[in-house]
Formats: C-alpha cells, sequence, structure tokens
C-alpha cells in the first residue's frame, strides 16, 4: 500500500486542528476563488502574455491551498517551479515570439461554441457525481507525510522506480527538442 | 520479497536505455559529417539483446519488483517481445530508408530505443505512476518522430497536431489516475482492484474508468478519438508511421487490458459494452473512410482504425479468452502493418515521390518481390487464411461470440468485407500494366539494402508464423492472460480498506 500525501480534489475545506478553522475556510475560498478567476482569465484572454501572467496567479493560488492541506513541501515546489521557473521560460518565450493578439477564425468561434458548453457539461458532472456520493466536507492529510524527510524517503524507496525513470522522461524531452530545434538537412549550419 | 534481484524485473528496459545513452555518446563524439549510418546497427543490436533478455525473463518466477512498481509475467513478456520485435524491424526498416546525409541519424536512433523503453515500461507497470511516466516517454518520442521530415510543409504539422492533441488525451488518463486515488488511496493497480469495488464512493470510480478509457482509446486510435491519426500518418515518414502505428499502440493495448481485466474486472458489465460500441464506431467509421481515400498512407491509417476495432471486439470475451484473442490480435496486426509500411517505404521513400494509390501501378511488373509483399500483406490485412490476419480475427470474433456478443461478431465480418475493396483497389492497381506515365516509370529507385531485406524478411516470417502455425504464439498469449487475473484479495488488505479511506464525509 502506498502511503502518499493525499493532495487530490482541492475543494474541501481543509480542516488542520492545530489553526482556528475559519480563518482556514476564509484563506480558502479567497484563494480557490482566485484561482478559478484566474483559470477563467486565462481562458478569455486573447493577448498570450495576459494569459501567462494569469497562469502565474493560478499557480500561486493552487501553491496556498497546498499550503492549506498542511504539504509545505509541495508548496514551496509549486512556488519554486511552477509559478517560477516555468513560467518565467513561458513568459521569455511569449515575448521572444513576439506572439501577437490570438486570432479568431471560423474555427476558433465554432470551437468556442462547442468548446464551454461541452466543458460545463463535463464540470457538471463530475461536480454532481462527487458531491452526490460524498458531499461537502474537509479534508486533510491521512497519514501526514508532510515533511521533507517524509517525503524523500517515499521518493527513494517506494516510488523509486517512477523517480529514476523520470530521468528517461527529461533525457528524451531534451533529446527531441534538440531534434526538432537543430537546422534541417536543408540548411546546414556548417556550410557544406 | 522475493529472492529475484530488482534489476532482473526491468532488465530489457536497462539494456534499452544504456544502448540509447551509448547511441547518443558515440553520435556526440563522431565527427560532424561522418556517416551516422552505423548507429543504428548500435541501436538495433541493443534492441535484439532487449529482445533476448524479454525471453530470458520468461525463466524468472512470476512477481513484482521495486516495491510492487513493476511486474514479469508471460504476459509483459509477451508485449515485450512484440514491442522489440516491431523496434528492430523499424530500426532495420530506417537504417536503409533514411537519408544518408541526415544531421538528425544519431538522434533518429536514440529516440526510437528510449521510446521502445517507455513502451516496455507501459506493458511492465503496475502502478499508475509508472504507467503514466512509461505512456509520456513513448508519446514524446512519437510525437518528434512524426515530425521529423522538417523540410516539409506537413511534418511539423504532424508532430504538432499529435502533440497538443496526444497531450490533451494524456491529461484525461491523468485525471482518471487522480480520481481513483481519491477513491480508493492508492495508484497501485493490485490494490486499486481490491479496494475498487468497496469504495465508498462508486461513482467516482466509475468517472475515473471513463476519463481513463478516453486517454488510452486516444493512444489506439479507436474511433471517436481518431481524428489525429491520418494526418500525422501521412506527415511523418514511412518507417516511423511503421514504428508509431504498432508499438506504441501494442503496449497502449497492453494497457488497456490491465486496467479493464485487472483493475476494474467487477466492472466488467460497465466497460465490456462501452469498449464493444467503441469497436463498431471504428470499425465502421475506419472502413468507410478508407473507401474514399487516395493516397496510400491515409488509406492504411484508416484501415489501422478499423482493425482497432476488430481488437476491441476481442474485450467483449469473457477473461482469458478475450484477454489472449486481443494479445494474438496485437501481434497479428503489429506483424502486417510494419510489413506493408515497410514495402510502402521501399517503394515511395522516405521523401515519399509516390504518396498516391494510381502511383503503386505496375509495381508488380517493376519489381515482383515488391509487388508480391504488397499483396501479400494487403492479403493478411483483409484477412485470408494462411496470413496472420485470419487467425487474429478468428480468434477476435470467437472471443466476442464467447461472451455472448454475436451481433459484434457480425458486424466485424461485414466489415471485413467492407475492407477487402479498398485493400484490393491497391492490390489491382500493383497488377496493373503500368503505362508510361505513371510514377514508377518517373522515378523507381528502391534502396534495397541487407537491412531492408532483413526487416522485410522478418515481417514476412512473423505473419506467415501466426497464419500457419499460430499455435506457439496463441499458447503464449494464453499464458499470458492467465497471470492478469488479479489476485485474491488478502487479509492485510481487506484490513488496508479501513486504514485507507482518507476522506469520510
Amino acid at each position: 500500500m502506498l502511503h502518499e500525501p493525499s493532495l487530490s480534489l482541492p475543494g474541501f475545506a481543509p480542516a488542520l486542528p492545530v489553526c482556528d478553522g475559519t480563518m482556514h475556510l476564509i484563506l480558502f475560498v479567497l484563494f480557490a476563488g482566485l484561482c478559478l478567476a484566474g483559470a477563467i482569465n486565462l481562458l478569455l484572454q486573447s493577448h498570450p502574455i495576459n494569459s501567462a501572467l494569469s497562469l502565474i496567479v493560478v499557480m500561486t493560488s493552487l501553491a496556498v491551498l497546498y499550503l492549506l492541506l498542511g504539504a509545505e513541501f509541495l508548496a514551496a515546489a509549486q512556488v519554486i517551479v511552477y509559478a517560477g521557473a516555468i513560467m518565467v521560460l513561458f513568459t521569455f518565450v511569449v515575448m521572444l515570439l513576439n506572439a501577437g493578439r490570438e486570432e479568431r477564425t471560423l474555427g476558433s468561434r465554432v470551437a468556442r461554441a462547442v468548446g464551454f458548453p461541452a466543458v460545463v457539461t463535463i464540470l457538471g458532472v463530475l461536480a454532481t457525481v462527487i458531491l452526490r456520493a460524498q458531499g461537502l466536507g474537509s479534508a486533510s492529510l491521512h497519514d501526514g507525510i508532510t515533511s521533507t524527510e517524509e517525503l524523500s524517503a517515499v521518493l527513494f524507496t517506494k516510488l523509486l522506480l517512477p523517480f529514476e525513470v523520470t530521468s528517461v522522461l527529461i533525457l528524451i524531452a531534451i533529446l527531441g527538442a534538440v531534434a526538432l530545434a537543430r537546422h534541417g538537412d536543408g540548411e546546414r549550419m556548417d556550410g557544406k | 520479497m522475493n529472492s529475484v534481484p530488482d534489476i532482473y524485473r526491468i532488465l530489457p528496459e536497462v539494456i534499452l536505455t544504456l544502448t540509447g545513452v551509448l547511441v547518443m555518446l558515440v553520435d556526440a563524439s563522431l565527427p560532424p559529417g561522418l556517416p551516422r549510418r552505423s548507429l543504428g546497427w548500435v541501436a538495433a543490436t541493443g534492441t535484439a539483446v532487449a529482445y533476448l533478455a524479454s525471453i530470458w525473463q520468461l525463466s524468472l518466477p512470476v512477481g513484482t519488483g521495486f516495491y510492487a512498481t513493476v511486474e514479469t509475467s508471460p504476459f509483459t513478456v509477451f508485449f515485450h517481445a512484440l514491442i522489440c520485435g516491431i523496434v528492430l524491424v523499424a530500426l532495420l526498416l530506417s537504417l536503409d530508408s533514411l537519408p544518408e546525409d541526415s544531421h538528425h541519424q544519431g538522434e533518429y536512433y536514440a529516440l526510437v530505443v528510449f521510446g521502445a523503453v517507455g513502451m516496455c515500461l507501459l506493458t511492465a507497470a503496475i502502478e499508475l505512476l509508472v504507467v503514466f511516466i512509461a505512456l509520456e516517454i513513448s508519446s514524446i518520442a512519437t510525437y518528434v518522430l512524426a515530425g521529423y521530415r522538417k523540410e516539409t510543409a506537413r511534418g511539423p504539422e504532424a508532430a504538432i497536431k499529435y502533440f497538443l492533441l496526444g497531450s490533451f488525451a494524456t491529461a484525461f488518463l491523468l485525471y482518471g489516475v487522480a480520481l481513483i486515488f481519491g477513491a480508493t488511496g492508492t495508484t497501485q493497480i493490485y490494490d486499486i482492484a481490491n479496494l475498487a469495488p468497496s469504495a465508498q464512493n462508486h461513482s467516482l470510480v466509475l468517472a475515473a474508468l471513463a476519463l481513463m478509457l478516453v486517454g488510452i482509446l486516444f493512444k489506439v486510435s479507436a474511433v471517436p478519438f481518431h481524428v489525429w491519426t491520418p494526418d500525422v500518418y501521412e506527415g511523418a515518414p514511412s518507417p516511423v508511421v511503421a514504428l508509431m502505428s504498432t508499438a506504441p499502440k501494442a503496449a497502449a493495448f497492453a494497457l488497456l487490458l490491465r486496467v479493464v481485466y485487472e483493475m476494474f474486472p467487477t466492472l466488467h458489465s460497465v466497460w465490456a459494452p462501452l469498449l464493444s460500441i467503441v469497436a463498431v464506431l471504428s470499425m465502421t467509421v475506419g472502413n468507410l473512410a478508407a473507401l474514399r481515400q487516395q493516397n496510400v498512407k491515409r488509406m492504411l491509417a484508416y484501415s489501422s482504425i478499423a482493425h482497432a476495432g476488430y481488437l476491441l471486439a476481442a474485450f467483449a470475451g469473457m477473461g482469458n479468452a478475450g484477454i489472449a484473442a486481443a494479445s494474438f490480435y496485437v501481434a497479428a496486426y503489429a506483424a502486417m502493418n510494419v510489413g506493408i509500411f515497410a514495402v510502402v517505404t521501399v517503394v515511395s521513400g522516405y521523401d515519399e515521390n509516390l504518396p498516391m494509390i494510381q502511383d503503386f501501378r505496375g509495381l508488380i511488373y517493376r519489381s515482383p518481390l515488391l509487388g508480391g509483399l504488397l499483396i501479400f500483406f494487403l492479403a493478411s490485412l483483409v484477412g485470408i487464411p494462411f496470413t496472420g490476419g485470419f487467425f487474429g480475427k478468428f480468434y477476435s470474433f470467437s472471443a466476442a461470440v464467447g461472451g455472448g456478443a454475436v451481433w459484434l461478431a457480425i458486424i466485424g465480418l461485414l466489415n471485413s468485407g467492407l475492407a477487402a475493396a479498398y485493400y484490393l483497389r491497391l492490390a489491382f492497381a500493383a497488377a496493373q500494366r503500368p503505362s508510361d506515365e505513371t510514377g514508377l516509370t518517373r522515378s523507381y529507385e528502391p534502396r534495397a539494402g541487407v537491412a531492408v531485406i532483413a526487416a522485410l524478411l522478418f515481417a514476412v516470417a512473423a505473419t506467415l508464423i501466426l497464419g500457419i502455425v499460430p499455435g506457439d504464439v496463441l499458447h503464449a498469449a494464453q499464458t499470458g492472460a492467465h497471470t492478469l487475473q488479479p489476485p485474491p484479495p488478502t487479509a492485510t488488505e481487506v484490513i488496508g480498506i479501513a486504514t485507507t479511506q482518507p476522506r469520510v464525509p
């Protein structure tokens, strides 16, 4: 049996015994709302840079939600890796490419007209499924693997293989990026 | 847990990874401008060794390794051997068909071998985290390989399309994994199998199953999720299509078997009708669309969608019969599909000078051997006896009948008849007398080296063996099927239910 920190299913007010429940609830509602607003704004913005900035809002508020669940390490990793490194890269690429506004074509209008109702439907079904069976309640980390030490113990014993195999995944991503980005056969760099 | 060292459980993957790293290192150390063709031989040798290592794994006792994240059993060995075989043939095919002066040969071979690592691991994984990472490895390799003809407009288009849709589909799978973790508190497939029936939130389990099916059915290009297939196959280089239309699909089917038969056996009444509907849709839509195609690769792309349908029909079968039939079909499909794309590669070359059906006119007069092989593989795709395709369909439809879905078998047979129409169109084109202005007379210069001959030989041999003496492979598939059944819950696991129900409202 695996005991990982159970971090799925944000959407339940956290209840940590050490702190006051109301404060948690307020923080949760605040940042969950911010997270959702950021996500919706990300979709609605037509300029890539605005979308990228909204994504930072989403990532950071998610980090706060993790923190409220008591997963300090994950919250820190979320801020450093996602809100920090990945988003810097994102904005960098957007600015380097000098991407303009999104162009509205017939295809994108159709995608909007079909996509948004579809998303609402899926969301509705999932929400009904979860709410009907479980209702609103509180969630917390049930087996309390929260500290960095415990996390790394899991990472280097029970989840050793996935952890190691991720290196192959990263390697192949780099390899693929190099293969695609290098100059093609027609445009040799060494001028032969 | 057991005396077998963990590393033996993933020996083929380790060998493939080392081969990939070796190819990269040698590629980097060779001076620029030197031909990189020898790297292909390194990769092919490594894959052959990995094949032997998977066969050797049969001597290991069935069991798990690395804290119950991977498994070796006849089932995993069957798919490992199949995937290594496909990759080996695809590598041999690429050796002679990649342009000599390509700058990217080193990366190409390394990507193929690393992709094989992901596919092999996918069939061995019994932990959903490993499943996800393995699936990503194999997918990213194929995304990049699909866009390898950068100088054409279609190559990058294929890669981007495949990448965007593929990532979207993987997100569905991941969402499903997250939900099943929420419902059971574990990502280990055996534990899920034991905990899911008693999960408090049954609808969460159903939602997880549905989302995971979306992700996997995309990878096998079954019908509601098939739209990417023709464009990607058309844009990707032919040797890559030979690989990507078979090996990742074999791995994805292994995962599908594991998910439905091993992880959710109790939900048989839910997923069996669902997969039957998908099977009927895939066959019918695939075949009807293939009828209208003029481009050979697009036609074969739709044909591969139809074949995914025939294969999914086996999932209507009960337990072992269904698993064995599906495994056998994967092998038969792989043999003939790699074969036909090998012929297409040799005929129209890496740059595809001859993409249309009428370009194949008179092939049999130009090159009797190639024309004969083309017709042979087409016959197998139709499902004519003495070829692998016949027994594949036979077992698949018998499994469906055994599972009580006679209607599915009838629709499958009708579809096979429909499919014959477009396969025969290509066969007739190849057998027609060439007129002067056909493509073949214009530029026909097959590059048939030792490697490509070996690749064709392997594909023909596999198709013939599966068609004439299918007994051994079928036996292997059946042995594999027996090991895929979930173990009965043990006492500790039953206690585990109480302790791992995290969210009590």
